[in-house]
């Protein structure tokens, strides 16, 4: 295990914050590793924000690796690659990790399945703006950092809007996960060519890549590349805070403005990606493969032995956990993403799919139960908020089920990063019921929106 | 290995927590409260000790007697109820009749605490609600002071007076406080004797330098908010100061003010009750201000010698009205 270091020079953030334990230290010195194929891949359709992808190919074909399956539903939505050769051998419903069974089309792995690739790059020189846009759609690429937004959606920078400056996010705040980490040091070429591939469209002036100091290598390494370009790439150090990975708190503490409320970033002039969607770009255009695997942290206090695995988009969760050598007695708890926003997990027996950054195993020492108490109005959830907002009145005013008192404090603008929740002492469910109000406030504006025309 | 799926424990995110739990800061205050508690003791022997058990029996008895039924235990595990009745003994003279301060016990909880809808809802500080009370309805009782003349195992005053008959003073020495000494003889305290304790006072009045070690030790631990001792403090050094430097002979120096009565104690437990002061930066500087004014103006021109209480409670009473006018602006918000 190596010991946590941290970077020395100057670092910027964002006001307030918490500082939850990081834990990255189970497996940020563990190298990417390439996952074997496995004789099943499970693609559902609907891995990404939008419109599912309409599938291609039916029973029995034979597909190759990196062979398109599915086309873009719309404009937003993505096209899907198979990760593997074999044969298409069922269309159906599949079992998610959001619990419900989605459409998808499950191949069977030709034994004699090799990981190599045929090189077959892009030529980039031909390719106007709304060619570029559609390439990154038909390559499939969508944002790794956990959302799964159709990358090109957001590079396609509406008329009137100019792209300043482009911003890649390699905070990584969220304890425990160490991809984008391992990404950063171990290609951090790649990462510096996505960052140039993209700007021939957008023309930015400049180029920021947001890190967290916990990431001296990472900080380093992309450094080193970036000093070598011409186009000018600034890597800034950030301080270890959560949730400095949000795209709001990283513009605020690299430029020190704040994004007007219900605007968006390139209201302000810039475009955020994560790190490991801007390598997949790289990846596309000088390799041409597409997006067929992503890496994923595979960490917690009850895995047998934490890795950051590069997997095959498709791959069953139970045969990832089974490469890390099972999860140990003591295990309590799944979750995919990181502690503070990620989702709890019922079940190994989903797919990893293109928005899994990583899949954690808790132990039962970080699962209790939080016993609530009254709010005692200590005033740690104010002074933890990202955003200013005031969690403690908000969170009475929910337990009373005013949600409309809750708009006059701003309740939408809340991003859900639970600071709140993590730091109060009563114990008591504050984004938790956030989330429920802006449903139903969500859903109200809606139907009064539909009564209305 | 992949049937785990029964141990599992199911909910939303966040996974993690931070380790600070209300029980936890509620008796880290207690903790800090229980040196006091042994100097006053030490001061003012078994009466003390018989005012203090009295007030924490009678506001956990109070905080049980108005919970439903099922969440009787976990009210009184918060521990809130135990602050309260240590601050209020704390407030009150050592040879006080012991069924008043029992009383006094069950108006703090009851219309302090109960009344409005338990821990968190209420708009005054508990035992602050309490002692007035008291010092309205027994204001004979609460002024009689014994002194701190290591007498430990003798009753004093009316400690063990019958309800409702007017008791046999069995103490027949009392002092006057160095604030009533102030106010009505201009004559001072030695600073000495403010700072370890030995004067005339409340229980928790009296040993200055004790309070302010534990004011340093609950700001280290980030458990009161710096800015409302602070403001309190410089307010009355300013504005008492001030009056000092045009004419001493007639109004106490600050440090005088600061170390005297209830001030201390009042800066760093009740002004800083988490719940009944104000949540934004702004408002806990207009909090304390105000405070000190207050303190201030009672001391130097009001009837009574000690204002303390009363200027909390009536700050208290604004807290809402600061926090509705000091809201913070919201990220991405003009203000």
């Amino acid at each position: 295990m190596s010991s946590t270091t941290t970077y020395s020079g100057k670092t910027y953030t964002f006001n307030h914050g918490v500082h939850p334990k990081e834990f990255k230290e189970l497996s940020s010195h563990c190298q990417i590793q390439r996952m074997p194929f496995v004789d099943e891949y499970t693609l559902p359709l609907g891995q990404h924000i939008g419109a599912p992808s309409k599938a291609l190919v039916s029973k029995g074909d034979k597909v190759k690796r990196g062979q398109k399956i599915a086309e873009a539903g719309g404009f937003v939505s993505v096209a899907l690659h198979s990760p593997v050769d074999g044969v298409v051998s069922e269309i159906g419903l599949f079992d998610y990790p959001n619990g419900m069974a989605l459409p998808g089309i499950k191949i069977k792995t030709d034994p004699y399945s090799t990981q190599r690739m045929e090189e077959a790059p892009i030529d980039l020189e031909s390719l106007d703006t709304k060619g570029f846009i559609s390439a990154v759609q038909d390559a499939g690429i969508v944002g790794l950092g956990g959302a799964a937004f159709p990358s090109h959606v957001k590079f396609a920078v509406p008329e009137g809007k100019e792209c300043k400056y482009i911003m890649l996010n390699g905070c990584e705040c969220e304890p425990f996960l160490t991809a984008d980490h391992r990404v950063m040091v171990e290609h951090p070429e790649e990462i510096i060519d996505g960052i140039l591939i993209l700007n021939k469209y957008l023309n930015a002036e400049k180029a920021y890549i947001g890190i967290e100091a916990n990431k001296p290598d990472a900080i380093e390494a992309l450094k080193a590349v970036a000093s070598t370009s011409d186009f000018p790439i600034e890597v800034v150090a950030l301080q270890v805070k959560y949730p400095q990975g949000a795209e709001k708190m990283m513009i605020t503490a690299i430029l020190g403005k704040e994004v007007p409320s219900g605007k968006l970033p390139l209201d302000l002039g810039v475009l955020v990606a994560n790190v490991g969607t801007i390598k997949a770009l790289s990846n596309y255009f000088r390799k041409g493969q597409p997006l067929i695997e992503r890496v994923v942290t595979i960490t917690g206090t009850a895995i047998k032995n934490p890795a950051n695995i590069l997997v095959p988009i498709g791959t069953q969760m139970k045969e990832v956990i089974e490469l890390c050598g099972g999860v140990t007695n003591d295990a309590a708890r799944i979750l995919l993403g990181g502690p503070m926003m990620g989702a709890v997990q019922k079940s190994l027996d989903v797919p990893v799919v293109k928005g899994t950054s990583g899949i954690l195993i808790l132990g039962k020492n970080e699962v209790k139960d939080i016993e609530e108490y009254s709010c005692i109005r200590c005033g740690k959830c104010v002074d933890a908020c990202p955003l200013f907002l005031n969690p403690s009145m908000m969170g009475l005013l929910a337990k009373k089920g005013l949600w409309d008192e809750m708009l006059e404090y701003n309740i939408m603008d809340c991003f859900e990063c639970a600071s709140c929740s993590f730091v109060c002492p009563s114990g008591i469910p504050l984004v938790q019921s956030f989330r429920v109000a802006k449903g139903f406030l969500r859903e109200k504006a809606a139907r009064e929106k539909e009564e209305s025309t | 290995m992949i049937n785990i799926s029964k141990k599992l424990s199911v909910s939303t995110a966040p996974f993690l927590k931070d380790k600070d739990t209300t029980p936890k800061i509620m008796m880290t205050v207690v903790y800090t409260l229980i040196p006091i508690v042994l100097v006053s003791i030490f001061y003012f022997g078994l009466g003390a000790l018989l005012v203090t058990l009295t007030a924490v029996l009678s506001c956990l008895f109070t905080e049980w007697l108005f919970n439903k039924p099922d969440n009787r235990l976990k009210s009184l595990k918060d521990g809130s109820g135990l602050i309260t009745g240590l601050l209020l003994a704390l407030t009150l003279p050592p040879g006080f009749p012991l069924w008043m301060v029992f009383i006094g016990g069950m108006i703090a909880i009851g219309m302090g605490k109960a009344m409005w809808g338990g821990l968190g809802q209420n708009v005054f500080n508990p035992a602050l609600l309490g002692r007035a009370f008291l010092q309205s309805a027994f204001p004979t009782a609460i002024t009689t002071w014994s002194p701190p003349d290591g007498r430990y195992f003798e009753l004093r005053g009316t400690n063990a007076a019958f309800p409702f008959f007017q008791g046999k003073n069995i103490d027949t020495i009392t002092s006057a406080t160095p604030l009533a000494k102030m106010k009505f003889d201009h004559l001072p305290t030695d600073i000495m004797d403010l700072l370890l304790g030995a004067t005339g006072g409340s229980l928790g009045e009296t040993c200055a330098i004790l309070l302010l070690f534990a004011g340093i030790y609950l700001l280290v631990k980030k458990i009161i908010n710096w800015r409302i001792p602070l403001s309190i403090i410089l307010t009355v050094t300013v504005f008492s100061g001030t009056f000092y430097l045009l004419n001493p002979e007639i109004y106490p120096s600050p440090v005088f003010m600061i170390l005297s009565g209830g001030m201390l104690l009042g800066t760093v437990y009740m002004a800083t009750d988490l719940v009944t002061s104000p949540l934004t930066p702004k408002g806990m500087w207009i909090f304390g201000i105000g405070i000190g004014i207050l303190i201030v103006l009672i001391r130097n021109w009001g009837g009574l010698p000690e204002g303390v209480m009363y200027a909390i409670l009536l700050m208290n009473a604004a807290t809402p009205l600061i926090n509705r006018f000091t809201k913070i602006r919201t990220y991405g918000h003009k203000k």
